[in-house]
């Protein structure tokens, strides 16, 4: 995880260490200047003159001290921040490479999450733990070493101290972490049951289910309670511990000291007093840098777990390699699958088994077939959003896992089932990953809106400017649909892919913008999904799949009589006379 | 329609809501007194405290600048009394805090126990202009800033304000010109310290913005990455969130800086006072001033601690307050909320039902200014599987809303069996209808909870033989847990399956009249079929009303209802229209006609 500190940020921390050794230094300076104004004023001869040349000697410290834990304070929050920005942005570059066995590995929200949050975790250590874990040591040790030499039952008794605060507080946080853990799952469980009623809301209703649902809300509500309960009594402790503690050895140290006067020769014991002033000063340094190290240790779980979370990201090993293959054979367009097989990784049953088909150059070739049947799982093989197990998938009699990863990518359009549009306005969306600049009146983009039948945009307020929400909220789900195969059209690849694109259009726009495919991309290569026979019945050839195979293939009138799985499809939908 | 309304303006100190919160403390009012008794007993042993010191000390050095031995009994008792005003003053800080910790927590599950109820009382309307977010996170995220911020802002507040009180006259008591030097040193770190928080505040809010635009980016690049990958937008991609990255790191270095920067600024404070004290008590002991010892010193030493101490936690609780005061105002604006009207001296029920519904010119809009149904009128004899179809927006779906009283009519009527829904209680007309719905509802429990929901004495038997009706036995008997199976976000229902576990719970439910919106939409036309088969079975005898796009589902309904622009535009069988040729027929052709 080191190596995302770059060498400006370990000039900086070097800074801030060093930094840190003089603030320490100028804080255990101070209370020799305390001790010598004790001693003035407690002698009984006691001169302004001493006072302000010590006093202002001890400001001058304190200046320092100041002055430097700024400085210090800079560089840590310098490098904690480019830590976590360059943690951020190695994760966002590594994600982008990932392919879908990876995503579904961590799962979106969880990537998002080691994205943002815990790199701020491991961020909100550093720029803590930076000072705190190199700043209590130093400080303990050095002001062990400075009071262990005036008394040793003051010692003694600081040393108490720093064991009963250590103790206390290792008995609260221990009795306390468990239920911090839960606390998360807690609150989830109380948001599943309110999302649960909110989402349901007319099913309740209808089901006249209020009561049902309230008792499984108050059954989470009571957990949660009871868990914060329990946490706020004990860790209301601390601080009542902390107070006595500190408040106890401050006592105990003049008590002591009234004991330690009394044996002294006459002469030294003005000496003492002072000391004894010092004293407390160093032994409650000593008490605040122990703290220091136990609020550490309460962030640094967190900050594990965060840290192994993010570098099983950036460990993860990618499924799929780039091939190198950058031009494609003298044949275009052309779609060949080779006795494919495919499963998930944690699946026992192939998804999908030995398909085999050609899509020649020109050709329309559509899928049909249930839900769940692994028409969308085919498809995803060909731009390899999935990996082919067994067998191959050619494009333009090239494997796809030789091409180089960008140019197969070039090669094939796909338009997801799921309209998905990017933040920004039209014309970013429909010119999407598009290198070159364009102009707003470029007519491949009023061709792509035409055929797309998206030229409403046209008649919006700021046409191909108008601004696109994130998920294109601002759009209905059939304008969302019309952009983004207005996009496709757009990149203008050899194959063209529709998972089920026209689903989401009324019969009258979906047979439209069919139509104008038809006649704009005639010589493309185009592979449907459909559900409704009318999208496919016109295709040069139809696979019909069942349970991950091809139970039929040929035109609408041949399957009608072949294959009876597709008539029965077609009677669902359409009557005898219809057909 | 859902509009989302969200024009949330800065907020001012604005206390009213915090009011109500209070309120809601009331049965506990008697603890909160002790509870503010305690922390006023502990602020009062914190400010004897230092005097006690002074004595200690002044023992300890008076005797020796007169070079005598140092009375050790006197030192003792002036130790133990502190020792035992220490822990009297924990036990009581202590206590406040349990007590708090009690009444905070009770409170705040109130809150959320009273929300979670409120949501069954809000009519529909409420939730098309509220998001899902919003309210989980006013269940959660707001009752917890108010569990977390009230109960140590009051019980702070009060302990703070009698330290401040206490400490301020203890100072001038005992040295009025050592008084004035400590709390002007402290105010004037004050003022430092406000002004550099004020600036570390726009840093930090700056901060949050830009993580926002950070979270919202990858969102939509993990979620969408196979299509950011195929139309190669990666390198795009990369370079907008360098972008954002860098903005990112250039306030939240600031933010970071300056907020690091109150820690040394209060030290030296503290330090500066420390030795204004000495120099200017030295000054007054020079003078000839008899007040002032070594032990006046020490105890102002401390006193300029605990003057400052209750200054920050003002400002901290000030800063709390007002977050709990948006929370409280968020929070009771739900439980504020209008409710559906009372019922309880409703009477009307049908026990034995026929099933003739009819609607008489019935009106209504989401908005006052936009109707949606436009008189509608309509009667359906028991037992008719009606159809209602046109295109989006038309006003289907508001149809079956008005049915189920989810939404009262704006004027007009309907009937069910001669009688008007109106004048029945909303669960009686509830207990009506069976309803089946696009999005399958299922939650996380066992399939048997699913279905069987919140109907008592549910059998086995009927649970097999619904199943069987819609086609499920297969699928569950294929289940290692059968009916008790959990179903969690891993267990991958099918659209289909999720679909035929609705309609069993119907089943189940058993009412005499049907609703089905839009109840296949989600799955394909030969899944379609199977659930068909039991959607049949479910409709026969039935009154039943059926919402589809999909043409082919309807086709053998007693009657059809075109519906267009909240008007009834043709009605009739499906061959009767397919013959005026009308606007359903040219809906039903689009679907084949196909130029070749």
């Amino acid at each position: 995880m080191l190596k995302y500190l770059r060498k400006r940020d370990w000039i900086y921390v070097m800074t801030a260490v060093a930094l840190i050794v003089v603030q320490v230094w100028l804080d255990l300076k101070m209370p020799d200047y305390t001790a010598k104004l004790t001693t003035v004023v407690s002698s009984g001869m006691a001169k302004s003159k001493d006072v302000w040349i010590n006093g202002g000697k001890m400001l001058l410290c304190a200046l320092g001290s100041m002055v430097s834990a700024i400085m210090c304070g800079f560089f840590t929050a310098r490098v904690a921040s480019a830590y976590s920005r360059n943690l951020r942005e190695a994760l966002f570059n590594k994600i982008t490479l990932f392919s879908s066995a990876e995503m579904k590995k961590f799962s979106t929200p969880s990537l998002i999450t080691r994205t943002t949050n815990d790199v701020s975790q491991i961020q909100m250590f550093v720029a803590m733990g930076l000072q705190v874990i190199v700043k209590a040591p130093i400080l303990a040790v050095w002001a062990i070493c400075k009071i262990s030499s005036t008394s040793f039952e003051w010692t003694l008794v600081t040393f108490v101290c720093v064991a009963v605060i250590i103790v206390a507080v290792g008995i609260i946080v221990g009795c306390c972490l468990p239920k911090f853990r839960k606390i998360q799952k807690l609150i989830d469980n109380l948001n599943n049951a309110t999302r649960e009623n909110v989402s349901g809301v007319r099913v309740v209703r209808a089901f006249n289910a209020e009561r049902y649902q309230e008792s499984k809300f108050e059954q989470a509500n009571n957990n949660l309670t009871q868990n914060q309960l329990f946490t706020s009594k004990v860790m209301g402790l601390m601080m009542p511990v902390m107070t006595v503690a500190m408040n106890g050895l401050t006592l105990a140290i003049y008590w002591i000291g009234a004991y330690l006067i009394n044996q002294a020769p006459i002469l030294e014991r003005a000496i003492i007093i002072g000391d004894m002033t010092a004293f407390t000063q160093y032994a409650l340094q000593v008490v605040m840098a122990f703290m220091m190290l136990i609020s550490i240790f309460i962030i640094l779980p967190r900050a594990i777990v965060s840290g192994k979370r993010i570098t099983q990201v950036l460990k993860t090993n990618l499924s799929m390699q780039s091939g190198n293959c950058k031009s494609g054979n003298k044949v275009i367009g052309k779609v060949e699958f080779k006795d494919v097989s495919f499963k998930y990784n944690d699946g026992t049953k192939d998804v999908v088994s030995n398909i085999s088909f050609v899509a020649n150059s020109g050709e329309t070739v559509a899928l049909i077939g249930s839900t769940g049947c692994g028409k969308t799982t085919i498809i995803n093989l060909i731009p390899r959003f999935e990996e082919v197990m067994e067998g191959e998938v050619l494009i333009d009699e090239i494997n796809v896992k030789d091409y180089d990863y960008n140019e197969l990518q070039n090669k094939v359009a796909v338009v997801s089932q799921k309209a998905v549009l990017f933040k920004g306005d039209i014309k970013s969306n429909i010119t999407y990953g598009s290198d070159e600049q364009i102009d707003d009146d470029d007519p491949r983009i009023e061709r792509a809106l035409k055929v797309a039948h998206a030229d409403f945009v046209y008649a919006l307020d700021k046409g191909i400017k108008s601004e696109v929400a994130q998920n294109g909220t601002n759009f209905s789900g059939g304008q969302k649909q019309r952009l983004s195969i207005a996009r496709a059209i757009f990149k203008d690849a050899e194959i063209l892919i529709f998972d089920d694109s026209f689903s989401a259009l009324d019969y009258k726009t979906d047979k439209e913008v069919r139509d104008n495919i038809n006649q704009v991309l005639n010589d493309k290569t185009i592979i449907i999904v459909a559900q409704r026979i009318g999208t496919i019945r016109n295709a040069d050839k139809i696979l019909v799949i069942d349970d991950g195979k091809v139970v039929g293939e040929g035109k609408h009138n041949e399957l009608l009589e072949t294959c009876p799985l597709y008539k029965e499809i077609a009677l669902s939908q359409l009557s005898e006379e219809e057909l | 329609m859902p509009r989302i309304n969200r024009n949330q303006t800065k907020e001012k100190m604005d206390f009213s809501a915090l009011k109500k919160t209070f309120l809601y403390c009331k049965p506990y009012l008697p603890a909160i007194i002790i509870s503010i008794i305690c922390a006023v007993v502990a602020s009062v042993t914190t400010i004897i405290g230092p005097e006690k010191i002074s004595d200690l000390m002044n023992t300890i050095t008076g005797s020796v600048m007169i070079g005598q031995k140092i009375n050790i009994k006197e030192v003792v008792d002036i130790c133990v009394f502190l020792v035992c005003l220490y822990l009297i003053g924990a036990v009581f800080s202590y206590v406040q805090q349990y007590i708090m910790a009690i009444v905070t927590q009770r409170t705040s599950k109130k809150l959320r126990t009273d929300i979670n109820q409120k949501i069954n009382k809000l009519p529909l309307s409420y939730f098309d202009k509220t998001t899902k977010g919003d309210i989980l996170s006013r269940v959660t995220n707001d009752v917890d800033t108010i569990s977390q911020t009230l109960g140590s802002s009051i019980a702070n507040l009060i302990s703070s304000l009698v330290l401040f009180v206490g400490v301020t006259i203890k100072m001038f008591d005992t040295n009025w010109i050592l008084a004035l030097v400590t709390i002007t040193t402290s105010l004037m770190g004050f003022v430092f310290m406000g002004v550099i928080l004020g600036k570390s505040q726009k840093y930090f809010n700056k901060r949050q913005a830009y993580l926002g635009d950070i979270n919202g980016h990858i969102e939509e690049v993990y979620t969408n990455y196979n299509v950011v990958k195929s139309y190669n937008g990666t390198n795009n991609e990369k370079i907008k969130f360098k972008q954002n990255n860098n903005n990112m790191y250039n306030v939240e270095w600031k933010s970071h800086f300056m907020s690091g920067m109150m820690m040394p600024i209060m030290n030296f404070v503290g330090n500066l006072s420390y030795v204004l004290i000495f120099a200017v008590g030295v000054s007054i002991i020079v003078g000839g001033g008899t007040s002032v010892t070594i032990g006046t010193l020490i105890a102002f030493i401390i006193y300029a601690r605990l003057f400052s101490q209750p200054l920050s936690t003002f400002a901290q609780s000030m800063q709390s307050l007002q977050q709990a005061s948006a929370s409280s105002k968020r929070v009771f604006e739900i439980l504020e909320s209008d409710e559906l009207s009372d019922e309880s001296n409703k009477t009307v029920k049908l026990d034995t039902v026929k099933g003739d519904i009819e609607f008489v010119d019935v009106k209504f809009g989401y908005n006052e200014d936009k109707k949606i149904i436009k008189g509608f009128s309509a009667k359906i004899k028991s037992g008719q599987k009606v159809a209602i179809v046109g295109p989006t927006g038309a006003g289907k779906t508001t149809i079956v809303n008005l049915l189920m009283r989810f939404y009262e009519v704006d004027s007009g009527d309907i009937l069910i069996d001669g009688k008007s829904i109106k004048d029945m209680k909303r669960e009686s007309v509830h207990d009506l209808f069976d309803m089946i719905l696009q999005d399958t509802w299922l939650f996380g429990g066992t399939i048997r909870e699913n279905l069987v929901y919140n109907k008592q004495g549910v059998s086995n038997e009927t649970l097999d033989k619904v199943c069987e009706a819609v086609g499920l036995n297969h699928f569950i008997s294929t289940l290692d847990n059968g009916y008790d199976t959990v179903l969690t976000d891993a267990t991958s229902l099918s659209e289909g399956q999720k679909q035929q576990l609705t309609i069993a719970r119907a089943m189940i439910k058993n009412s005499p009249l049907l609703i089905l919106d839009e109840a296949t939409s989600n799955v394909d036309t030969r899944t379609e079929l199977v659930i068909q088969n039991a959607m049949d079975n479910l409709t026969k005898g039935r009154t039943s009303f059926v919402i589809a796009h999909r043409l082919s589902t309807i086709r053998n309904a007693d009657m059809i209802l075109v519906l267009k622009d909240g008007d009834i535009i043709e009605q009739g069988t499906h061959t009767q229209l397919l013959n005026q040729n009308g606007f359903y027929a040219e809906l039903y052709n689009s679907q084949f006609s196909e130029d070749e």
